[in-house]
């Protein structure tokens, strides 16, 4: 069995990171994975996209409409974009967070009102969280990535000091303390 | 021990433990993190090269001098090294050297979507093709092996799914290769025709050996399953073994240069139905179907875009997944020039000039999205400058006084100089603008001959851009900072009017660099009409509220282009 987990987001929100950490816990846990990141031109604060793939054999490093057992959000316009590739009876994890793109600033688009609530008009199990607020909460606005990593590490139903030994060994040792109390503010909801 | 690693990084580490000890490289997306992880090893020798022609004729020369050599460069990099290539298929190697191509199938950041494979069959160097980052790392070192063997250059071929993904690498030692003394030999290294005749015979025999190693290495396995038989190789064997599982049986192909006959025939004679699963053309289909082995590929596959595991489901299986949709349309979120950015000011000057503008490759080519919408043609590395000159040749004098072309400070070292050479020589009066950010942006912030850094960051001499365009016949050169809208419109309009060619430096750090000034966030004051004029330099960081202008704290670096732009003066510093 392959556990399949989509990150999505908008370039700059640190989206690697959070991928990053993932495979070292399911590393460590001795699974065989693959995490598949955009690099490049798309990075430039455009949709990006992270698979995280995990179980006793990978084989693709992509993940397709309809196989994400999780699909994790960084803002809310992405959850929508990428709900189809969730399972029918996968889980949604999506920031409040709005970043307005580009054709919305320059009035080409309208940025959707009321988006979770029709996520949810569509069965979905979603699950919403502030995260911009909980990382201003745990110290700094940037570690949004972790409070989201922390709220996905509640469903994959492995010990909170795997994530704090990958973060511990992860991240710059002047942002562990502040990454530590985000990931338990996602952690601890 | 294991370690988890980018396909990229494990190639690095397959270079590093097999002795290399040259790289010489030219960052492009997919390839660029082979060589920043290889600059890791002390060990090694590495560099960026002004371009890609450059690199592995460096790797080609260190080959010849006795130290086991690689470049690494995106697939249409291979298109700018192809010269020296061809020819060094002729003279073969006397270290190993290995040629890292990535392909971008889907083109997350490229141009064009061409298969590097054409020029493995084209130059008859072999060419593996790994399928995870452990194969990257064991490839890596098997194409020294083959390289010295059988005397040829080899190609690594990867593609974005290969080097941007992380997946579990055992890690080895360094070894030392066997001393390689350079011993003159003019019949093999000196390419000109009565040698280059006997090392063409040479080439043929060698393609013809390694057609044998292809059939009998065991690089090219066949996996037993099903009766449904595939042929895949790299991202495309994992695609069809995620979808089809043991419903299959594959020939896996790890070298896919040349190509086995014999092998494909005993794997054809044991299923019922062959298909070819290989994005991109048609290589293997055409290579089987010559041999009179019938097979199904591009009538169930595309010649463009990525392939995936629901797209090989869906054509072999006629299977689909069932999923959810959101119940209505939204907002597409392309990528957009980070706020801050110098190459902002110095566009939404042009869009005020209303020229014509000749592109180039780099951050800069997403001006032509809406609401810059600044570009008018965007080719190849360096083709702005040259592109140029021709479409001014075209449209006479006149049009000349119209039109730009824009370039990056790493494009312009990279191919740009010699259509500068172009214009000053044949007497042309066009104007070429260098965006000067000091780093290779796109790809992802490489230091480059332009900025006085090498590959480690250590200080070295940069190339004098004002000194070079004298030196080739330029004699107006002029700097601008393109923070500063207002001047930089003024000095293109001068440069325009001239009867000479000018080169404009529009000179101002990445705002991602450590070193960019960073200022306090602007503000709007009350004087703010809803205008939405600030919302044409379309920079991430504005936007209108309620009919007011809306600055975001967390983005905005004070560039002040947004300033410029508004028509009462409502924005400004927080004092």
């Amino acid at each position: 069995m392959t556990y399949n987990i989509l990150i999505a987001g908008v370039g700059g929100q640190g989206t690697l990171l959070a991928s990053k950490l993932m495979g070292v816990v399911f590393m460590g846990k001795g699974y065989d994975l693959k995490v598949s990141e955009v690099h490049g031109m798309s990075q430039r604060g455009g949709s990006v996209v992270t698979y995280v793939r995990f179980g006793d054999k990978v084989s693709s490093t992509v993940i397709e409409k309809g196989e994400a057992d999780m699909v994790l959000s960084f803002e809310l316009l992405e959850s929508a974009r990428w709900l189809p590739y969730l399972k029918k009876d996968g889980v949604l994890i999506s920031n409040t967070q709005k970043i307005n793109p580009m054709p919305v600033i320059t009035g080409q688009a309208e940025y959707p009102r009321d988006i979770a609530e029709k996520l949810r008009s569509t069965g979905v199990r979603l699950h919403t969280v502030d995260a911009l607020a909980l990382a201003e909460k745990a110290g700094s606005a940037k570690s949004v990535n972790v409070v989201l990593l922390g709220v996905a590490a509640k469903y994959l139903g492995m010990e909170r000091e795997a994530w704090e030994n990958a973060i511990r060994a992860t991240v710059p040792p002047k942002t562990v303390d502040i990454n530590l109390a985000a990931f338990d503010a996602g952690y601890t909801l | 021990m294991k370690e988890l690693m980018l396909g990229n990084q494990a190639v690095a580490r397959g270079l590093y433990e097999s002795g290399v000890r040259v790289v010489s490289s030219y960052p492009g997306t997919p390839s660029t993190e082979i060589t920043e992880y290889i600059a890791k090893y002390p060990e090694v020798y590495s560099e960026w090269a002004p371009n890609e022609k450059v690199a592995c004729e460096v790797a080609f020369g260190a080959s010849l001098g006795g130290a086991r050599s690689f470049c690494a460069m995106k697939h249409v990099g291979l298109n700018v090294a192809a010269d020296p290539v061809y020819t060094a298929s002729y003279i073969g190697v006397n270290a190993g050297m290995v040629i890292g191509v990535a392909d971008d199938p889907g083109m997350h950041s490229s141009q064009n979507e061409q298969d590097s494979r054409h020029h493995a069959i084209a130059s008859k160097v072999p060419m593996l093709e790994p399928c995870d980052s452990a194969e990257c790392k064991e490839y890596a070192m098997l194409a020294y092996e083959i390289s010295e063997k059988y005397d040829t250059p080899v190609m690594l071929r990867l593609s974005t799914r290969i080097s941007h993904s992380r997946s579990p690498v055992e890690v080895g030692e360094r070894i030392t290769p066997p001393e390689k003394p350079y011993v003159k030999n003019v019949g093999k290294n000196v390419m000109m025709p009565a040698m280059a005749k006997a090392r063409h015979v040479f080439v043929e025999q060698r393609t013809a050996a390694l057609r044998e190693y292809a059939e009998n290495s065991g690089i090219n396995r066949i996996i037993e399953g099903g009766d449904i038989g595939v042929i895949a190789a790299g991202t495309t064997f994992n695609y069809a073994y995620e979808a089809l599982g043991g419903k299959a049986s594959y020939l896996k192909l790890g070298m896919v240069n040349p190509l086995p006959v014999e092998l494909i025939k005993t794997f054809a004679s044991k299923v019922k139905r062959l298909i070819i699963c290989e994005e991109l053309d048609d290589i293997i289909e055409t290579h089987c179907l010559k041999h009179g082995i019938k097979c199904e590929g591009k009538s169930l596959f595309s010649f463009c875009g990525e392939y995936s595991q629901s797209i090989i489901r869906k054509a072999v299986l006629g299977e689909e997944y069932e999923y959810r949709t959101f119940p209505e349309q939204f907002p597409a979120r392309p990528p957009v020039l980070c706020p801050g950015c110098p190459h902002r000011g110095l566009f939404y000057a042009l869009k005020g000039l209303g020229v014509y503008v000749s592109g180039d490759i780099g951050c800069y080519t997403l001006a032509a999205q809406k609401p810059l919408d600044c570009l008018d043609a965007c080719l190849c590395m360096g083709a702005s400058v040259s592109g140029l000159h021709g479409f001014n040749t075209a449209r006479g004098a006149e049009q000349a006084k119209r039109s730009v072309a824009v370039i990056g400070d790493s494009t312009f070292i990279h191919s740009g100089i010699t259509g500068l050479i172009d214009i000053a020589y044949n007497k042309g009066i066009s104007t070429v603008i260098v965006l000067d950010n000091s780093i290779t942006g796109m790809t992802g912030h490489q230091n480059n001959p332009a900025n006085g850094l090498t590959i480690h960051g250590d200080p070295t001499v940069a190339v004098d851009l004002e000194a070079l365009a004298h030196a080739v016949g330029f004699a107006s050169v002029r700097v601008t900072d393109p923070y500063d809208v207002e001047t930089t419109r003024k000095v293109v309009a001068e440069e325009l009017q001239k009867e000479e060619p000018s080169l404009v430096i529009a000179r101002r750090p990445c705002a991602l660099l450590k070193t960019a000034q960073r200022k306090k966030p602007l503000i709007v004051t009350d004087a703010c009409v809803g205008c939405k004029s600030c919302l044409k330099v379309g920079c991430p960081a504005i936007s209108v509220e309620n009919k007011h202008a809306v600055i975001d704290n967390n983005q905005c670096i004070g560039c002040g282009v947004c300033a410029f732009a508004c028509r009462v003066g409502a924005i400004k510093e927080d004092e």
